[in-house]
């Protein structure tokens, strides 16, 4: 057996066992490792033990699923999800959340810490890595709050918290709006590690808005986030790591001048990356003509159609090097009030993979391949190991079934939330079956079933 | 029709119908005893999260002179008070099934919301910065009744459109009845965008003489603290619709309620060019018609007026 990295290793999840599974002929593709044809894929031991011959790999007692016509990709990785836990478990929690994102073809997540209290402390950390060992259904990791409290004035004991599991810190739902604060922390850093993930939004700018600041808010009457309160702090935040060489990670960019911005950084040499959600891949602020904020009020805004096609763009060239849904639960009586009301935020993880599918490869704004590539993007900027198909690799399989169409919340979700952007959507491609650190962590149910008959 | 959610999604014939069902009312308004028994045994709720003293009174007189049952609930002094949520509250009231709920609340879309919980038609008297249609249904009958019609008319909109459900509305109403829009204030208070919409944006009352209809908007004292315009002096002595300003072919407009000396010179307010009077008069007959189109209007027939005369009130329409 190799010494391949395992995505698993930073993260936890509850004891289970290894799975022992035969993917018959299915259609394999992992762009970064080079796969891409049809084979037996070999799962035992919790790795992948083989990519065989179509056909031709011995059985020897495991679980054989015909595959045939469907899709094995690596499984994917969210960097950004929140789990609610501490504190509104009435929306998720880490049983919930993991499900949901074994639903959506995830074999590893990282859970954000603006909770109630946020993980600010390394006691926080440990607590929830070992909920996490007690009832994740995935490997999850654990972000760590960059400011004590996210109150954003005082640093976090960043050195202990990272010894206690902290993958990385994060004020996410709150940018770091002063300067100095920002610069210490990437400076303490270097003594520390762990990827600092910015929420970038100058609050003065952004003031009361609701929605993107453009013609669409202009009509509705709703007071507007205008594209430059996101990339003015990008912009600093960049010429911070610059110049204390720090590593940075932009968390959902929305808006074009963003891209351009970390276009720019990444030119420079800045340790910078970025992750795009699905729902600004998808939709612009058009939506929000319907005044929904079940599915339509997020922060970042949804933009422009431009400000769409410059994430596109970013994620065809590489400026962003990864989808993150950004998964926000939020219960029903949060949302049923007027948009500029609501809580920000949608889910996001049991449709990442279908939506984007449907909405961008479907009409080829991208290719598969390159989908395949971002959706697990998001490990690497964490210092994680990327899921990978390539043999001896720690088993982590998406099986899709990419003809397969369905309408999102038909049969309810695996998340405790139903504010899903997809909701009502029929989408095209869906999730089977998901191995996770070598276990089956999904299976829909309706396949399995066929299977067994 | 079923509500009455925003100027938007009206055609301008919907608008017309309103219109001239509001001139019939107009006649009803110079008789004696100005009531009609249209809406008897029917109720009438309005719901009003934000201060109001014309459009409240007007909705509510409106529904008393069509005979309708009114209750005025006010969110200060209810259990709105107390948290209960706009879905909560709605539910409530439309236990007592009411033909409509007029609701007025603080932020944009909550009437939309509110039609979506409720059985009763839905009338939209002011959804934040967004729509308030009945104000720009009542500034088009005024405009109407003085000019016959809004095609080609040239009107300006001028002061704070950023904060203004008013300008958005009759910016729409405007153009779907012909006329020609611009909108003037300072950068800072002209929304983003809003060019889209159609009108033209201006930043300066040079061109105000271009004009045939002057529309001024409501500029609350707390914008200077929000660095929206330095002072009220500055703007005042910028953007101050006065007599100087104005020439007397110039029809002058206002939703009130006004800041005398702020947007509106008190000369101006005062001048018979000034329509501001007439604007608030036309707001219950258009309320009047608003109920009866919803209620009592659509596949029903028109409203017989004969036998009008001093003491003898004729039903205009049937209750459903």
């Amino acid at each position: 057996m190799s010494e391949t990295r395992r995505t698993s290793e930073p993260l936890d999840l509850r004891p289970g066992e290894d799975a022992h599974v035969v993917l018959r002929r299915a259609t394999v593709l992992d762009p970064v490792a080079g796969i891409d044809g049809v084979h037996d894929v070999v799962v035992r031991d919790g790795r992948i033990a083989e990519l065989a011959a179509p056909g031709e790999a011995d059985a020897d007692g495991a679980e054989v699923l015909e595959a045939e016509g469907l899709h094995a990709f690596p499984a994917f990785f969210d960097p950004h999800v929140h789990l609610r836990t501490p504190g509104h478990e009435h929306k998720e929690d880490v049983e919930t959340g993991t499900r949901a994102a074994a639903a959506g073809g995830y074999c590893g997540i990282l859970a954000m810490a603006n909770t109630d209290p946020p993980v600010s402390t390394a006691a926080d950390v440990a607590a929830l890595r070992e909920e996490a060992r007690a009832s994740a259904s995935i490997p999850v990791g654990f972000m760590a709050t960059v400011t004590r409290d996210m109150a954003g004035a005082e640093l976090t004991e960043m050195v202990e918290l990272r010894e206690a599991g902290a993958v990385g810190f994060s004020d996410d739902g709150l940018p770091i709006t002063n300067a100095r604060v920002m610069r210490r922390a990437l400076q303490y850093q270097k003594l520390c590690g762990g990827t600092i993930a910015l929420h970038e939004e100058d609050p003065e700018l952004s003031g009361a808005g609701a929605m993107h600041e453009g013609p669409v808010s202009a009509g509705l009457g709703i007071a507007g986030i205008p594209s430059v309160s996101e990339s003015t702090m990008i912009a600093r935040d960049a010429a911070l790591a610059a110049y204390e060489g720090a590593r940075i990670h932009v968390q959902h960019l929305s808006a074009a001048e963003s891209v351009q911005i970390v276009r720019a950084a990444k030119a420079a040499g800045v340790q910078i990356s970025a992750e795009a959600s699905p729902h600004h891949l998808c939709l612009t602020d058009e939506e929000v003509r319907s005044l929904d904020p079940h599915r339509f009020k997020m922060n970042p805004p949804l933009r422009r159609e431009s400000d769409r096609q410059a994430l596109i763009e970013g994620l065809r060239d590489g400026t962003i090097e990864c989808v993150a849904t950004d998964h926000a639960p939020h219960q029903p009586e949060e949302k049923e009030v007027p948009f500029e009301q609501a809580a920000m935020g949608v889910t996001g993880l049991e449709t990442a993979f279908a939506a984007l599918h449907t909405e961008l490869v479907l009409p080829g704004a991208i290719d598969l391949g390159l989908l395949v590539e971002r959706m697990a993007g998001g490990a690497a900027p964490f210092g994680i190991a990327r899921p990978s198909l390539a043999p001896g690799s720690e088993a982590n399989v998406a099986l899709c079934d990419l003809a397969a169409e369905w309408t999102v919340g038909e049969d309810g979700y695996e998340s405790r939330s139903q504010n899903s952007w997809c909701a009502g959507r029929t989408l095209t491609g869906r999730v089977l079956v998901t191995v996770a650190a070598g276990r089956v962590a999904f299976r829909l149910r309706s396949f399995s079933l066929g299977v067994a008959a | 029709m079923k509500h009455l959610l925003g100027i938007e999604a009206l055609s301008r014939e919907e608008i017309e119908a309103i219109l001239d069902r509001a001139e019939s009312f107009a006649e009803v308004g110079r008789r004696d005893i100005k009531k009609v028994p249209t809406l008897r045994g029917r109720t009438v709720v309005t719901l009003f999260y934000e201060s109001s003293t014309r459009t409240s009174s007007s909705f509510e007189l409106a529904a008393k002179r069509l005979s309708a049952d009114l209750v005025s609930v006010k969110a200060a002094g209810s259990s709105v008070e107390k948290g209960e949520s706009l879905k909560d509250t709605v539910a409530t009231l439309s236990a007592y099934d009411p033909a409509a709920i007029v609701i007025r609340h603080p932020y944009a879309g909550a009437a939309q919301m509110v039609a979506g919980w409720t059985g009763a038609a839905v009338i939209n008297a002011g959804d934040g910065k967004h729509e308030h249609p009945s104000q720009a249904l009542l500034d088009v009958y005024t405009l109407r009744r003085r000019l016959g019609t809004l095609e080609g008319v040239r009107i300006w909109i001028v002061g704070d459109a950023l904060h203004s459900r008013v300008a958005r509305s009759n910016l729409i109403a405007f153009q779907k009845m012909g006329a020609e829009v611009t909108l003037c204030g300072p950068p800072t208070l002209i929304p983003r965008g809003i060019e889209e919409l159609g009108c033209e944006v201006v930043h300066s009352l040079d061109r105000l003489g271009d004009a045939e209809v002057v529309y001024a908007l409501r500029l609350q004292r707390e914008r200077m603290s929000e660095s929206f315009v330095p002072s009220l002096r500055e703007y005042a002595a910028t953007f101050q619709v006065d007599t100087r300003r104005l020439n007397p072919r110039q029809l002058l407009m206002h939703p009130g309620p006004v800041n005398r000396g702020v947007e509106l010179s008190g000369e101006a307010i005062d001048s018979p060019q000034s329509l501001i009077v007439e604007q608030v008069a036309a707001g219950l007959v258009v309320r009047m018609a608003i109920l009866y189109e919803l209620l009592a209007g659509a596949d029903r027939p028109t409203p017989v007026l004969e036998g009008g005369g001093k003491g003898s009130p004729t039903p205009i329409g049937q209750p459903a």
